[in-house]
């Protein structure tokens, strides 16, 4: 088929359409009214128009182009196909119809003429249009090409739905790149939301420069089809780079990616200079103000004194607005509202600034406190007769004002006990070949979200065998039963326990190291012994950095929410049935290591059925570790600890509560008194076996 | 290389437009008005129609809207024929759907220049 002459075949269809065009003016002339007669008349004339123009035969299209804007009227129905506009319709068929079956013999002036006529017949209104439409578009192209240029700048602003039109930007950007070296840059400041984006429409725009010397027609080309579906904004190179943009005004283009390339500079350049001063007359007062506060300032510029209990009240302020803020972080986020969304998040970080910044403010180094106990070694020392070399490091650590103040009485009684019986006495360190005086080291570091304070001493170490028959004696260890050297020193904590022989003024009434233990785990802190005989022996004290706020982790045990702090949690498992299935023996198998756990569940009394999946989260005080299982584990949570009440005082698993996101209350464990209710539930469990 | 659907009530213009493309590498499914030119589009999903506007049964426009409609076709670049620069019928192809325009008469050059203007391997 393709083999056959195209122009063969327009002959053959042009014959069809006269035989069509005449059938339809000969019926024209019996009903006039009928529309769909002028139709069909005005379709064949417009195709063998169309046609005629491909295949050449352009004295047809030019003829039939003037026949059928004569006609227009008709079409329109604004005047009836008369018997003489049908005899005149029909004579210009003829004349087509010679115009392409005999081209050579077929006098122009003929066609002429029935033009003419037709015009008699009706009004001429815009007959010429078509041309003057064609004229415009050279017009333009000479200024364009005037002057030379280095290129464009064209910034691209698509209509959304240019997509579903079938057109690919895309493709746009490649044919801008085979009119030269092209740099196009996409601006996506229209992208929305994930919700509210339509995959089908097209968000991007593109900020291009186009090193070409090609004119403004070449690109108009490349945007021919979609010219009114997109904002093109178009620049030549060095015009833009001539224009005297001030400084300033350029500089706010490139930061912000501003791209109405010329607009840009006009617009921006107003609010610049505006901007430029704005900083100045800042400096400008803020010089002036320190000028005269400079005298004042000399005199306070380190400190301001400031009451506690301000301070107090400050932080409880500021954990009611983490409380609020996480009501609202939860709220926003559950809603779709994108603008309350970065409210939200805004508050968010303000709020954990505040928060920071309210806790540094609380924040006292340590080293006031370290002073105090210079004293205290050196009265000690002279009463004991012990010489004792003072040592303290990392006095500038902070810690909250409020553990200060909590420390100093645990940190008496640690040194002391480093003196009185950590430090042999000057007969036993000759013999053992040490120096005349003993070290007493007392160091502050943080570590994490933790501080570190440790007692350390050089003395004989603690008497492992003389704690263990203390032990023995009071009945809290059976004789011969094997039990690590450690687990024997933490009798040093049990109330009443004290091995000194003789009970001197400062040490032996077994009121101390229990005392100490149980300050020192109200802080939510921890107390650690190791000791090396005859080499010393080390307390190390571990401290949150703060009493009012804690890192959280966020569990559920049944329909409750409870709060584990983080500092404690070393990790968290999945209970494994056959961990659940061993019956009276809570123990879990953490990678070769038996961990006594405790069934939230059961310790709380819980109803309901449990979880499929149950979780254990193993946290640790110093060296036990003890499982917790619970239901779920929900995530980490900023903790503002609120205190239980005095009628909650016996309440012993918990150490206080806290508010959630959601305006809920959970309880926060006391890790300590878990571990302890844990490692008794597992004694007991071992002795019912034996 | 793309399949072209040309819809036209002109059999000459059909031709023309499938001696211009099949040369190139391009294949040609023809179409007599806008009914039919759906029903091929739907069966052999082109890669561009070329579609004429006055038609019988169903004209350009109708077509261009249908054509629209079809959530198998979408992104299908549509070009329309049109003899006069006539800015308000443009509009309203364009505004149905279509992608682009060729203006008749046209030469084999300019034809395939919007094919692969519109059509990318």
């Amino acid at each position: 088929m393709s083999s056959i002459d195209p122009t063969e075949v327009f002959r053959q269809e042009a014959a069809e359409l006269f035989e069509t065009l005449e059938g339809a003016l000969l019926d024209l002339c019996q009903r006039p009214d009928d529309r769909e007669l002028v139709d069909q008349a005005f379709r064949a004339l417009h195709t063998i128009k169309g046609s005629g123009a491909m295949f050449g035969f352009d004295k047809v299209a030019a003829f039939t182009h003037e026949f059928e804007t004569a006609f227009e009227l008709v079409r329109k129905g604004e005047i009836k196909p008369t018997q003489e506009l049908i005899a005149v319709a029909l004579a210009a068929k003829d004349y087509i119809r010679a115009l392409i079956e005999a081209p050579e013999s077929t006098d122009s002036i003929i066609g002429d003429a029935i033009l003419d006529d037709l015009k008699q017949f009706v009004a001429p209104p815009g007959a010429a249009a078509a041309p003057v439409a064609e004229k415009e578009a050279p017009a333009a192209k000479p200024a364009a090409q005037a002057q030379p240029h280095a290129g464009w700048r064209l910034y691209l602003e698509f209509d959304s739905h240019i997509l579903c039109n079938g057109c690919n930007p895309l493709d746009l950007l490649d044919d801008l790149c085979k009119l030269g070296s092209c740099f196009a840059v996409p601006v996506i400041d229209g992208i929305p939301m994930l919700e509210e984006l339509e995959p089908e429409y097209c968000y991007l725009k593109w900020d291009v420069t186009l090193h070409s010397d090609c004119d403004k027609a070449a690109i108009d080309d490349v945007f021919m089809f979609v010219s009114d579906e997109m904002k093109l904004t178009l620049a030549p190179l060095e015009a833009q780079a001539e224009i005297p943009a001030p400084a300033s005004g350029l500089q706010i283009e490139l930061v912000e990616a501003e791209p109405a390339v010329e607009v840009a500079p006009v617009v921006e350049a107003a609010p610049a200079p505006v901007q430029a001063k704005e900083p100045a007359a800042k400096e400008a007062t803020a010089a002036s103000e320190q000028r005269r506060d400079e005298p004042k300032r000399a005199e306070n510029i380190a400190t301001v004194r400031v009451q506690a209990e301000r301070l107090d009240e400050l932080m409880d302020r500021v954990g009611e607005l983490v409380i609020a803020q996480a009501r609202l972080t939860q709220l926003a986020s559950s809603g779709s509202d994108l603008s309350i969304k970065m409210i939200a998040e805004e508050i968010e970080r303000l709020a954990a600034s505040l928060r920071d910044t309210t806790m540094g403010a609380r924040m006292v180094p340590i080293g006031s406190l370290f002073g105090r106990f210079r004293r205290l070694v050196h009265d000690l020392s002279r009463d004991l007769a012990k010489p004792v070399e003072f040592v303290t490091m990392g006095e500038d650590t902070e810690l909250d004002k409020t553990m200060i103040e909590c420390l100093a009485d645990p940190l008496v009684h640690l040194i002391r006990n480093a003196i009185d019986h950590g430090i042999e006495d000057n007969a036993r360190r000759a013999a053992a070949g040490k120096t005349e005086k003993g070290r007493i080291e007392l160091t502050a570091v943080h570590s994490g979200a933790q501080v570190l304070v440790t007692v350390k001493d050089n003395g004989g170490g603690l008497n492992t065998a003389r704690i263990r028959a203390k032990a023995e004696e009071q009945g809290l260890i059976a004789p011969g039963a094997t039990v690590s050297d450690n687990e024997i020193h933490q009798f040093l904590f049990h109330p009443g326990f004290s091995t000194a022989q003789t009970i001197s003024a400062l040490s032996g009434r077994g009121v101390g190291m229990d005392v100490v233990k149980r300050t020192i785990e109200n802080m939510r802190g921890s107390i650690d012994l190791s000791t090396r005989p005859g080499e010393g022996t080390t307390v190390t004290l571990r401290l949150p950095l703060t009493l009012a706020i804690i890192e959280g982790l966020l569990i559920r045990v049944g329909g409750g929410r409870y709060i584990i702090p983080l500092s404690a949690v070393e990790e968290c498992v999945e209970l494994m049935p056959e961990d659940q299935r061993s019956r009276g023996r809570n123990f879990l198998n953490v990678r070769g290591n038996l961990v006594p756990f405790l069934k939230l569940r059961e310790l709380f009394r819980t109803k309901g059925s449990a979880d499929q999946h149950q979780k254990t989260i193993i946290i640790s005080t110093g060296e036990t570790r003890v499982g917790l299982v619970a239901d779920q584990i929900i995530g980490n949570h900023q903790t503002v600890i609120k205190s239980l009440s005095k009628l909650h005082s016996d309440v012993t698993m918990f150490s206080g509560a806290t508010i959630l996101g959601d305006g809920t209350a959970a309880l926060i464990l006391d890790v300590v008194q878990l571990v302890a209710a844990a490692q008794a539930q597992s004694e007991k469990q071992i002795s019912e076996a034996a | 290389m793309a399949t072209v659907l040309t819809v036209d009530d002109s059999p000459s213009i059909r031709q023309m437009i499938k001696v211009t493309l099949e040369p190139a590498g391009h294949s040609v499914i023809e179409a007599g008005d806008g009914a039919q030119g759906l029903a091929k589009a739907q069966a052999s999903r082109p890669d561009l129609v070329i579609t004429d506007l006055n038609m019988p049964v169903m004209n350009g426009m109708e077509l261009i809207r249908s054509l629209r409609k079809q959530p198998t076709l979408t992104g299908l670049p549509i070009v329309f024929l049109t003899t006069e620069s006539n800015d308000a019928l443009k509009q309203e192809a364009k505004s149905a759907g279509a992608t682009g325009w060729i203006t008749k008469p046209f030469k084999p050059e300019q034809l395939l220049a919007v094919v692969a203007k519109l059509v990318r391997s």
